[in-house]
């Protein structure tokens, strides 16, 4: 009786606890693009702007090629890091899908690394791309004279979105954009001394970005492009006071920041919570959204030490090796790449082309500050969106900073923490 | 010969497919873990086979273990199974004490104390995510909310955001969560209990706390262990709820699974391997002395 009982009762348990430890890991969708009009891409374009951008894009493409299929392979969730779990499988298992999204620059090197792309330089010639796209970013596109990727737009990523009204409470006068960190500081603390959440910020990436944008700052572009390539010193006095402006600027940021994502940060501004965030320029669509005028309920300054400099992100689509059908592939890298495709997607996804070739009259006006800038300012590469650095070296700074902003190292042990990562990232 | 093929053939044909089953995708994957783990394939080059692999014996293990950054993940996961298992035993067991005699209504709180280990952890991580808010003060959201509306503004507190125990907070909604089905592991074993053995013990004088004591938790003795094989190896693996409630990078609430996700997401395949192969090592101390104990009650 009793064993019989106990039996049963282990099944069910065993049964019950695999139930319970089954996480739902969408079942991959494989296959497709066996015939050759259908083109498979990959991407974390699921929802929102970034949806919105696909099928302004899907919509050329059909346009451009009407005898090819366009095959949705988005997967959703997670600011693409579930989509990037399944690629690498994927990709590791030799069923590449016939295009993918990835963010331009060293997030590429692992794949490059792994034999799993395909140099797309002979296209850069074929479709006119190396003048349409400013050389600095040609340059940073390029791995060993190869290319592997081809952008369809760009981000900024070091923008200070204000709210105009906290600010004016706080005694600020929103229109003046503070010379350099030490002032912007002294700002965000008069706002928090006004009883407002001085600077949002969310959890660990949206922290790597501020984390950035100071170091891009108080370094100065050459300086911060050096801290990549190892001609710049992570130990030495100017990281110091980078990172010791970083660590000042956290102790104002809001307390249950590891539990938001930057869209609740951003929520705070809007809410009338927070004064200041530092976050990429996608967030210009959430203040549209929610209504806010430009200029009159929120304003933008790139945050700077004096040097103008674009904090630059792109997406770009890539040609996977092995890919089932590589002449779609190049007909949607065509079509990403073309002066429409490009125009028609920053516009619905809230970015600016990555031709400066374009017209640009139809962009908002943030967008419009944005290709400004983007066309005169240094380029700095972003550390938080994989332009600077392959996925494991920015996981170990990830790491580094969460443990930092948790308290559980001073800025001494966090400097020393980081100056060991590159040094055995480069190293390897 | 004949007599053992025949005793044991057909038997041995039926289980054949699942044994095959196991053997390549189980086992045969655990020595193919145990074998990268012991390798130094730290980078997508040489995950993909473009570069050569070379043996190194214990080093990932080694390195890992002087890494400051994984101790605190096993001291995290060291705190949060015995959190975890502590608090769902206890409940679980207090519940299902309280529900064994037959009460008016008691099948019904029996469902409700059940009903939350149908819920994802996934969700539930999402509702706790915000329960579990760390402002304080004027910002205050969820429990910290809640305690200032009760008056017991003292008991706000960073919850997971703290550095050493922030992971105990996050064993509250596993414990929540996992109560209800350690009382009903528990309430089978009460009712194993015949009620010819009670009945004797009271004819003998014994009072109703002798019972319990010197008559009835004896025999669950397999309840409790099987209990806490189940929470603590659900614990050892814990990686969803964790997830949804904090984020992967988060530092103050890093175990080894979260690591292992990290280590393969940076395409370093080894590490991943390695600190899956601590978490094997961890869970077999704890399953083997178990099997143990449950083959020699068998052959006894």
């Amino acid at each position: 009786m009793q064993r019989r009982n106990f039996l049963v009762l282990s099944g069910a348990g065993l049964a019950a606890a695999g139930l319970t430890a089954c996480g739902g890991s969408g079942s991959g969708g494989s296959g497709g693009g066996e015939s050759s009009s259908e083109v498979e891409v990959f991407t974390w374009w699921a929802q929102g702007s970034e949806k919105a951008g696909l099928d302004a894009l899907v919509a050329q493409f059909e346009k451009d090629y009407p005898d090819l299929t366009f095959l949705n392979a988005s997967v959703a969730g997670g600011a693409g890091s579930a989509a990037k779990d399944m690629l690498q499988s994927r990709l590791q298992a030799g069923d590449p899908p016939d295009t993918f999204q990835a963010h331009a620059g060293l997030e590429l090197t692992d794949y490059i690394d792994a034999g799993q792309l395909e140099d797309v330089s002979d296209l850069y010639e074929e479709y006119g791309l190396t003048d349409a796209f400013p050389d600095d970013l040609v340059t940073l596109l390029t791995v060993d004279d190869q290319i592997y990727s081809v952008p369809s737009n760009i981000h900024r990523s070091n923008v200070v979105w204000t709210n105009v009204a906290v600010l004016e409470a706080a005694g600020i006068d929103p229109t003046v954009v503070p010379a350099d960190v030490e002032a912007f500081i002294a700002d965000v603390e008069k706002a928090a001394a006004s009883g407002v959440t001085g600077l949002s910020v969310g959890t660990t990436w949206t922290q790597v970005n501020l984390l950035e944008a100071v170091l891009m700052a108080d370094l100065g572009s050459t300086a911060y492009n050096g801290l990549w390539t190892g001609e710049t010193d992570w130990s030495g006095s100017d990281v110091t006071t980078a990172l010791e402006h970083f660590g000042a600027l956290i102790e104002l940021t809001n307390t249950d920041r590891d539990g938001l994502d930057w869209t609740d940060a951003t929520q705070m501004q809007i809410d009338g919570d927070a004064a200041y965030s530092i976050m990429g320029d996608w967030a210009v669509a959430s203040f549209q959204q929610a209504d806010l005028k430009d200029g009159e309920d929120f304003g933008y300054f790139p945050l700077s030490g004096g040097e103008e400099i674009f904090g630059f992100l792109a997406d770009s689509f890539t040609l996977p090796v092995g890919a089932p059908n590589p002449d779609g592939a190049k007909a949607w890298l065509d079509t990403i790449s073309s002066q429409e495709g490009q125009v028609g997607f920053s516009l619905a996804k809230g970015s600016i082309p990555a031709r400066t070739d374009v017209d640009t009259e139809e962009f908002p006006a943030y967008q419009q500050t944005a290709i400004e800038s983007y066309a005169q300012d240094a380029i700095c590469p972003s550390l938080a969106h994989g332009a600077a650095t392959p996925v494991a070296w920015l996981n170990d700074v990830a790491d580094a900073t969460s443990k930092f902003t948790t308290g559980a190292s001073d800025v001494a042990g966090y400097q020393e923490e980081l100056a060991t990562i590159a040094e055995s990232n480069t190293s390897a | 010969m004949k007599k053992v093929a025949r005793h044991y053939g057909a038997p041995l044909l039926m289980i054949l497919p699942s044994l095959l089953l196991i053997g390549i995708f189980v086992y045969g994957l655990l020595g193919v873990n145990f074998w990268t783990s012991m390798t130094d394939n730290h980078s997508a080059a040489q995950a993909s086979g473009r570069e050569p692999v070379a043996f190194v014996g214990l080093t990932n293990y080694i390195d890992l273990l002087l890494t400051e950054d994984f101790r605190h993940s096993l001291a995290n996961l060291v705190l949060f199974t015995a959190t975890f298992l502590v608090g769902a035993m206890a409940m679980g067991f207090l519940w299902a004490w309280l529900l064994e005699r037959p009460l008016r209504g008691g099948r019904f709180f029996q469902t409700i104390y059940l009903f939350p280990m149908a819920v994802s952890f996934v969700a539930s991580g999402v509702v706790w995510r915000w329960l579990l808010n760390s402002n304080q003060g004027e910002s205050a959201s969820g429990l910290n909310r809640l305690f200032q509306m009760i008056g017991l503004d003292v008991l706000q507190n960073p919850w997971w955001n703290n550095i050493t125990f922030g992971i105990v907070a996050i064993a509250l909604p596993a414990i929540w969560q996992l109560s209800g089905y350690v009382m009903a592991l528990f309430l089978a074993g009460f009712r194993g209990v015949p009620d010819e053995l009670r009945e004797a013990a009271r004819m003998d004088g014994a009072s109703e706390w002798q019972v319990y004591r010197m008559v009835i938790f004896p025999q669950l003795t397999p309840v409790l262990m099987s209990a806490i094989v189940i929470i603590a190896h659900m614990s050892l693996k814990s990686f969803d709820l964790i997830m949804s409630i904090s984020s992967a990078a988060a530092y103050q609430t890093k175990v080894p699974a979260v690591d292992m996700f990290l280590f393969k997401s940076g395409f370093d395949y080894a590490n991943s391997a390695a600190v899956g192969a601590f978490l094997l090592i961890i869970i077999a101390f704890l399953i083997v002395p178990y099997l143990v104990q449950q083959h020699r009650s068998r052959t006894r």
